[in-house]
C-alpha cells in the first residue's frame, strides 16, 4: 500500500516540475520575450535595459534563473513581484487561497448535492414532464455565462431588490474572513456560491441522469429485479452507485481547475480577491514571479484533485484496484 | 399444478408494427419437475420465461394470456406482490454470469441483500446463510469467496455465485436461462449436477432454457421445443428423444454428433435460418425450411395436437 502512494507522489511532483519548466520557458525563453524590456518600459535606452537586466538577474544562465526562482517560491518564500518591487508574491498567494477555497468548496457542496438529487429524480421519472422540466432547467443553467449571471444576481440582490425582504440580508460585495466573522463569511458567499454552482448543477445533473439510465439497461439490474428488490433500492444501490464513477471523474477535473483559478469570472464579478483574480491581474501586467507562483499553486491543486479522484475511484469501483 | 401458463402472448410495439415474440404458448409444470425448453435464438424461449418472472420492463411490451402460479394469477399482479414472489419463491439464473452481478459489491453482500429483501433477519444471520449457500454450490472456501468482487472470480465461479443467490430463499421454482452456455464443458457438467442436486434436496421445480439438446437429454423430465414464438412439440424426455414427431425436433436431434460409432464427416444442419418475427409466413413458420412440407403447411398455422406428447404439425396430425 505504501509503494503505490509513493509512486503517485513521485508522479505528482514530476508533473508539477514539468509544468513549472514549461511556464518558465514560455516567459523567459520564447523568442522576442525579453522580461527586461517589459520592466524597463518603452523607449528605454540600452544602458537602462542593461541595468535592469543585471538588477533582476536576467543576465545569468537560464537554469540558474529557474533554480533561483523555484528556491524563492518553495524554500525561502521571498520571491518579489517584478512590477511592484518589494511586494512579496508568496504571502499574496497564501492570502488569496482561503477566498478561492471558500468560494469553490461551498459551490461544490451545493452543486454535488443538488445535481445528484436532480439526476436521480430525472432518471427515476424518465420521459415524464418532471424529467423534461429538470433537463430543460439544466440546459438553461449551462447556457447562462457565469459573468452575466453574476451581474444579474448583483443587480437584483445589491440594487433593484436589495431593499425588499427578499435580499435585504445580502451584505455588500467583498470577502469576510471566516475566523473574524463566520456569519458575514457565509452571507457574502451565498450568492457567489449559487452563481458558480448553477452551471455545474446543469452539467452534472444531465450527466448523472444519462449515466443512471445507461446503468439501468445493464444485465445486473435485471438480476436485481429478479432478486425481488424494490425499484427504489435498485436505483439507489445498484444503478446510482455504478453511475457515480463518471460523475467523480468530472468532479475531480472541474474542482481542481476551479480551485486553481478558473473561478476567475465569479471572483471578479463578486469582488473576491481570490487566486483567479490574482492570476488575472498578474497576466495583465505580465508580472512573471506572480504568474509563476499562481501557476505552481494551480498545478498543485489540479494534481492533488486528480490524485484524490483516483483514490475515490478505488472506493467506488473495486475493479480499479486489481487491474 | 404449480405453474400453469395459458395462451401466453407477448408482443412488442415497434416502428415496423407489432411484433409478436410469443404467440399462444401454454404449458404446465408440476412441483419438483424439470422442464427443458429448447429452441434456436429468437424462438421466444427466454421471452416467455421473462414474462413468467414479470421481468419484461420494456414499456412497449404487451403481455396477454394467463400465468397462474400455485393458483395465483401473475399477469396484472401489482408490482409489490410480484416482488414478494420474485427472488423468494420464483428465482432466475441468467445466461451470462459475467454481467449478471453488480460489479461494485462483493458476492456476499449481493446474496445477503436478497435474503434480507425477503426474510426479516439480521445482517450476520444473512451472511451466515450466504456462507452455507456458497458451500452448497461447491465453493472450496466460502468465507473467502464472500468477500470477493465479481471480477475476481472465474466465469464458472460467478455462475455458481449466481446460483447460490437464486437458491438463497429456497425457491419453489427456478428458471435457468441458458446457465451453461457461456461456460466451459467441464464447468457445465458441475452446474448441471448442481441443478439436479437442488431438485433432490429442495424438491424445486426447474425450467431449464437451452439450445443444447444434449443438456436437455441428460436433465429434463419433460421437454418443450419452441420455434418462432410457438411450441412445436412437447412431451416427456423419453417420448421426445425416442420418438420425435415434428420435423424441426428431428432436425435438431439430427444435428447432435453421435457419441459412439462412426462420426459423419459433416453434421447435418437445418437449411435456411429462422424467420423474422416481422414477416412470419401465413402457415407453419417452419415450412420454408421443412423437408416434409406439403400443401396444408402454407394454408394455416398448425395447432398443437396430442396428449402428453403433442406436436404442431399437419403431417403428424394426419398420420
Amino acid at each position: 500500500m505504501i509503494y503505490p502512494i509513493l509512486r503517485r507522489l513521485g508522479q505528482m511532483l514530476f508533473v508539477m516540475f514539468g509544468i513549472s519548466v514549461i511556464v518558465f520557458l514560455i516567459f523567459f525563453a520564447t523568442p522576442g520575450s525579453d522580461p527586461a524590456a517589459r520592466i524597463a518600459g518603452r523607449n528605454a535606452s540600452p544602458e537602462v535595459l542593461e541595468a535592469v537586466r543585471h538588477s533582476f538577474g536576467f543576465d545569468r544562465p537560464l537554469y540558474v534563473q529557474y533554480v533561483l526562482m523555484m528556491k524563492k517560491i518553495f524554500v525561502t518564500g521571498d520571491l518579489t513581484s517584478f512590477v511592484n518591487r518589494g511586494w512579496k508574491v508568496v504571502p499574496a498567494v497564501l492570502d488569496s487561497i482561503p477566498v478561492t477555497l471558500s468560494l469553490v468548496f461551498g459551490a461544490a457542496v451545493l452543486w454535488v448535492v443538488v445535481s445528484i438529487i436532480i439526476g436521480i429524480v430525472a432518471a427515476a421519472t424518465r420521459d415524464s414532464w418532471l424529467d423534461k422540466l429538470l433537463m430543460a432547467l439544466g440546459l438553461l443553467g449551462i447556457s447562462m455565462p457565469v459573468y452575466w449571471l453574476g451581474e444579474v444576481m448583483n443587480l437584483f440582490t445589491q440594487s433593484r431588490y436589495h431593499d425588499t425582504w427578499l435580499f435585504s440580508w445580502v451584505p455588500p460585495l467583498g470577502y469576510k474572513n471566516f475566523s473574524d466573522d463566520p456569519k458575514g463569511w457565509f452571507l457574502t458567499l451565498v450568492i457567489p456560491w449559487v452563481t458558480l454552482a448553477i452551471l455545474y448543477i446543469g452539467i452534472y445533473g444531465r450527466v448523472l441522469r444519462a449515466a443512471i439510465i445507461e446503468s439501468m439497461q445493464e444485465d445486473y439490474i435485471r438480476t436485481a429485479r429478479a432478486k425481488g428488490l424494490s425499484e427504489t433500492r435498485i436505483l439507489l444501490r445498484h444503478a446510482l452507485r455504478t453511475s457515480l464513477i463518471a460523475f467523480v471523474t468530472l468532479f475531480g477535473l472541474d474542482f481542481g481547475a476551479l480551485v486553481g483559478g478558473s473561478a476567475l469570472l465569479t471572483e471578479v464579478v463578486f469582488g473576491l480577491q481570490g487566486i483567479g483574480k490574482l492570476t488575472y491581474d498578474a497576466l495583465q501586467s505580465l508580472d512573471l514571479p506572480m504568474i509563476m507562483a499562481t501557476v505552481m499553486y494551480a498545478s498543485m491543486f489540479v494534481v492533488i484533485a486528480n490524485a484524490v479522484v483516483d483514490f475515490v475511484y478505488i472506493l467506488l469501483d473495486p475493479r480499479v484496484k486489481t487491474s | 399444478m404449480m405453474l400453469s401458463v395459458r395462451d401466453l402472448k407477448v408482443s412488442f410495439r415497434t416502428d415496423d408494427g407489432l411484433v409478436r415474440a410469443i404467440d399462444g404458448v401454454s404449458f404446465d409444470l408440476e412441483e419438483g419437475e424439470i422442464l427443458g425448453v429448447v429452441g434456436e435464438s429468437g424462438s421466444g424461449k427466454t421471452v416467455s420465461l421473462l414474462a413468467v418472472m414479470g421481468l419484461i420492463t420494456d414499456p412497449n411490451a404487451v403481455i396477454e394470456g394467463s400465468i397462474r402460479y400455485r393458483g395465483r394469477e401473475l399477469v396484472g399482479l401489482p408490482a409489490r406482490e410480484l416482488r414478494r414472489l420474485r427472488g423468494n419463491e420464483i428465482a432466475m439464473i441468467f445466461q451470462d454470469p459475467m454481467t449478471a452481478l453488480t460489479p461494485v459489491y462483493t458476492i456476499g453482500w449481493q446474496i445477503a441483500e436478497q435474503i434480507q429483501a425477503h426474510r426479516k433477519v439480521s445482517r450476520s444471520v444473512a451472511l451466515a446463510r450466504v456462507e452455507e449457500l456458497l458451500a452448497e454450490v461447491n465453493f472450496p472456501n466460502p468465507r473467502e469467496a464472500m468477500s470477493r468482487y465479481p471480477h475476481q472470480l472465474s466465469g464458472g465461479m460467478r455462475q455458481r455465485a449466481v446460483i447460490a443467490m437464486a437458491l438463497s430463499c429456497n425457491p419453489a421454482l427456478l428458471v435457468a436461462d441458458e446457465p451453461t452456455t457461456a461456460l466451459d464443458v467441464t464447468v457445465q457438467a458441475g452446474i448441471l449436477d448442481l441443478v439436479r442436486k437442488l431438485r433432490a434436496t429442495h424438491n424445486s421445480a426447474v425450467v431449464f432454457i437451452t439450445h443444447d439438446m444434449g443438456v436437455v437429454s441428460e436433465l429434463a423430465d419433460r421437454v418443450m421445443v419452441m420455434y418462432a414464438g410457438r411450441i412445436v412439440e412437447r412431451g416427456s424426455r423419453a417420448e421426445l428423444f425416442g420418438d420425435p414427431s415434428h420435423p424441426y425436433t428431428r432436425a435438431l436431434l439430427g444435428s447432435i454428433p453421435p457419441l459412439t460409432g462412426e462420426k459423419p464427416r459433416r453434421l447435418p444442419a437445418i437449411p435456411g435460418s429462422p424467420p423474422s418475427l416481422l414477416r412470419l409466413p401465413k402457415g407453419c413458420a417452419f415450412a420454408p425450411r421443412c423437408p416434409a412440407r406439403y400443401e396444408p403447411c402454407d394454408g394455416a398455422k398448425p395447432v398443437l395436437t396430442g396428449g402428453s406428447h403433442a406436436a404442431a404439425c399437419f403431417r403428424v396430425a394426419q398420420a
